[in-house]
């Protein structure tokens, strides 16, 4: 097949497209210059898209004999991500910007982009495992699983995409990329969020946002116990950060319940308000087979890295409804619930939606 | 490089010496660079002394620009003024740019007219208003993108007329069209080696014996006090090897590469109808032909071409590789999306009727296939 390997200029992609050359693919590098003003150099393990991981994904293209381009998506990436991000904050939820990326970025623009010059299926270097069977599968390596960032791949979607590294551990990643002589081998994983360089992310939505003082009420008594400067900032489930005028009259720890943008409150209360049995989430993509007509018993998860819950789940038109069989603390509207299928081969997604409550 | 030039260059790094010592392997060296001073100095049409060697093109224009502007305004402080082309090499546009930000330096730009032509009177207008304050020109002998020869000798001309010295970049024009240094009427011109089939990093300055440039690198001033460094004598020997060549075959180069190159646009135009051939029809480098593709993005066209074993070339890239629209085709009246949508394929020495066809054969489904791409932008 003729692929395009998505090379971010990290480690995981160097090997994957490397692994694609291996297996026989026509492979055509391409880097994605996502930021505007790319910065010079890499602070630390944070961010992307810098003239160093450009250069580092061309070097990583000659050590493995493929050509390779940059593509300029810092337009699409800006509307669809990073504009995204700062709406879902505004409007109270709490986005997946890498989620976003996927959805939006490398497996539609850049995918659709490949497809329209020839190119068969886009290879990246995620851990996640997609066989022969068409399943989207964790990757061996539960710590770096990153199946939940892909869950809202659609069937068409993932019959183009190829991700080589899914039954490889990070450990057997890096050394791999060592013994193929890429000089990307030891290089720091990246993570937090690529275009919040200095990981505040705070910070950057009050660049966007403004201030936007508010109160925060305590769920149990409507009482005003403290301020925020915008709403925007708080997450369900947070309790460091609040910042509280006094303690609650229980005397215990408080946490964000729900952030309502419409009059700029966040509510807090205790731990055991957080509770959540029953999820609710829209716009449903069912690729673990096909879509279900009756409820499904299987395991979801709720947050990215979070844990999973067994759950029956129910599809209804745009619609998705989750019961859980024991309680989920903190459940943040703008997170994909992400339905899995236990299989001793790799769990497996059946499906996602994004939580509205 | 031209095996003439790499056999050259073999066989004097092979044996000399320091160009700057005094005993028998350094006045041999010494020897190597004269006669290589005196070769250049004929074939271009100046004196051996006007020669001054270089590591390259770049340090030729950031040395004519940057140099003759201290030299003049170190001579009358007024003189601040840099005259330039909008379609320059960026060795040029960022040397000026440079000069604005931290010399002080107020710039005229240029205009140039559809073709990338800068018109002479466009220039004697500007210096008519401003010539006591002008340190110096600079426009280029032919473009590097669009391949359109500016009228050189027309310009210097008018520069003369007002006293104000004319440097033109002519690393594209050597050995694709006549050049003579003293007939043009310059007073500095840079060429280099890659470009004409010598070794990378060898270029030289043809400098007026009469200008004066301050120099940017200093040190045992081995260059006329104008530039200092050890000179790298096999490399001049093979650059001066190169020039000769290039100059000496100019004329029969460029009839069988513009003939070819004719064809190929010829060719082009009935393969892609909507075609816009960008640069002057007939003023032009023999071995260039520069379209826009309306609907395409330059860079898709690229890798498809690319894939097929067809090199091109699109405008310039920025330092993380993102594709740039050209300033030359921007200055030329495109709009954003014509420039995206330029390639530029270069004919030169070892170019044959194979490649012609090759390209002929492939472009049509590339434009298809791009055209595709491009529509993609349009938000879903």
């Amino acid at each position: 097949m003729r692929v395009l390997a998505a090379m971010s200029g990290g480690v995981d992609s160097a090997v994957a497209a490397a692994r694609a050359v291996a297996a026989g693919h026509d492979v055509t590098g391409v880097h994605l210059a996502l930021a505007r003003n790319p910065q010079t150099y890499r602070t630390g393990a944070r961010g992307c898209c810098t003239l160093e991981d450009s250069r580092d994904a061309r070097r990583a293209a000659d050590v493995i004999g493929i050509p390779f381009y940059v593509w300029d998506m810092a337009d699409r990436f800006h509307e669809d991500v990073v504009d995204d991000f700062v709406a879902e904050y505004a409007a109270g939820r709490t986005p997946n910007p890498c989620l976003r990326c996927n959805e939006k970025i490398k497996f539609a623009a850049v995918l659709d982009r490949a497809v329209a010059l020839g190119f068969d299926a886009v290879v990246t270097g995620h851990h996640a495992r997609l066989g022969a069977d068409g399943l989207l599968r964790r990757s061996v390596d539960l710590a770096k699983d990153q199946s939940y960032v892909l869950a809202v791949l659609t069937r068409e979607q993932l019959d183009r995409s190829i991700f080589p590294l899914g039954d490889l551990t990070k450990a057997q990643v890096r050394a791999e990329a060592a013994e193929r002589g890429l000089a990307v081998a030891d290089k720091p994983d990246s993570h937090d969020i690529c275009f919040i360089a200095d990981g505040d992310t705070r910070g950057f939505l009050a660049g966007r946002l403004g201030e936007a003082p508010g109160d925060v009420v305590d769920a149990s008594t409507g009482a005003v116990v403290g301020s925020h400067s915008g709403a925007y900032a708080y997450t369900v489930g947070q309790r460091r950060g609040l910042h509280l005028d006094r303690p609650a009259p229980d005397g215990r720890p408080r946490y964000v319940l729900s952030i309502t943008p419409k009059t700029n409150t966040v509510t807090v209360g205790p731990a055991e308000a957080l509770d959540v049995s029953d999820v609710r989430a829209v716009r449903p993509v069912w690729t673990g087979g096909a879509r279900p007509d009756a409820p499904v018993e299987c395991e979801v998860q709720l947050r990215a890295h979070g844990d999973v819950v067994p759950a029956t789940v129910a599809l209804d038109g745009d619609q998705l409804h989750a019961e859980l069989r024991r309680p989920v603390r903190g459940v943040a509207a703008g997170q994909a619930l992400v339905a899995y299928r236990p299989d001793p081969a790799g769990d497996v997604v059946l499906g996602s939606a994004t939580i509205t409550g | 490089m031209l095996d003439e030039a790499l056999e050259a260059y073999v066989a004097t790094a092979r044996e000399v010496g320091n160009a700057s010592s005094l005993h028998a392997s350094g006045r041999r060296a010494r020897r190597r660079v004269e006669e290589s001073r005196e070769q250049v100095a004929a074939v271009l049409g100046a004196r051996p002394s006007e020669v001054i060697f270089t590591g390259g093109g770049t340090e030729s224009d950031n040395l004519a620009v940057k140099g003759i502007f201290w030299a003049r305004r170190g001579a009358g402080p007024d003189r601040r003024r840099v005259v330039s082309s909008a379609v320059e090499h960026h060795a040029v546009l960022d040397a000026v740019d440079w000069l604005a930000q931290h010399e002080g330096a107020e710039v005229g730009w240029l205009p140039v007219d559809a073709a990338g032509r800068l018109d002479p009177q466009v220039l004697r207008a500007e210096l008519t208003a401003h010539a006591d304050r002008v340190a110096v020109v600079t426009a280029m002998w032919a473009n590097n993108e669009v391949g359109t020869v500016q009228p050189v000798a027309e310009l210097a001309a008018v520069a003369a007329e007002h006293g104000v010295p004319f440097h033109t970049d002519a690393i594209q024009a050597v050995g694709q069209v006549p050049v003579d240094f003293a007939a043009s009427g310059v007073s500095a011109l840079t060429i280099t080696g890659h470009k004409l089939g010598g070794p990378t990093g060898v270029g030289a300055l043809l400098l007026a014996r009469d200008v004066a440039a301050t120099p940017l690198l200093h040190g045992g001033g081995q260059e006329r006090d104008i530039r200092s460094g050890t000179l790298d004598t096999a490399g001049i020997v093979a650059f001066a090897v190169a020039v000769e060549r290039a100059v000496k075959g100019q004329q029969e180069y460029a009839a069988r590469v513009a003939a070819l190159r004719d064809d190929l646009v010829e060719r082009v135009r009935q393969a892609v109808p909507e075609v816009i051939y960008n640069g002057a029809p007939t003023d032009r480098l023999p071995g260039n032909a520069h379209f826009s593709f309306p609907g395409c993005e330059g860079d898709a066209l690229l890798l498809l071409l690319d894939a097929q074993g067809i090199a091109c070339s699109t405008g310039s890239a920025c330092s993380a590789g993102v594709a740039q629209p050209s300033h030359v085709l921007l200055a030329m009246g495109a709009d954003d999306d014509r420039a995206r949508s330029s390639l530029r394929f270069s004919l030169g020495h070892t170019s044959t009727q194979a490649d012609v066809d090759a390209l002929i054969a492939a472009l049509p489904a590339a434009v298809d296939r791009a055209r595709r791409a491009a529509a993609l932008r349009t938000p879903r």
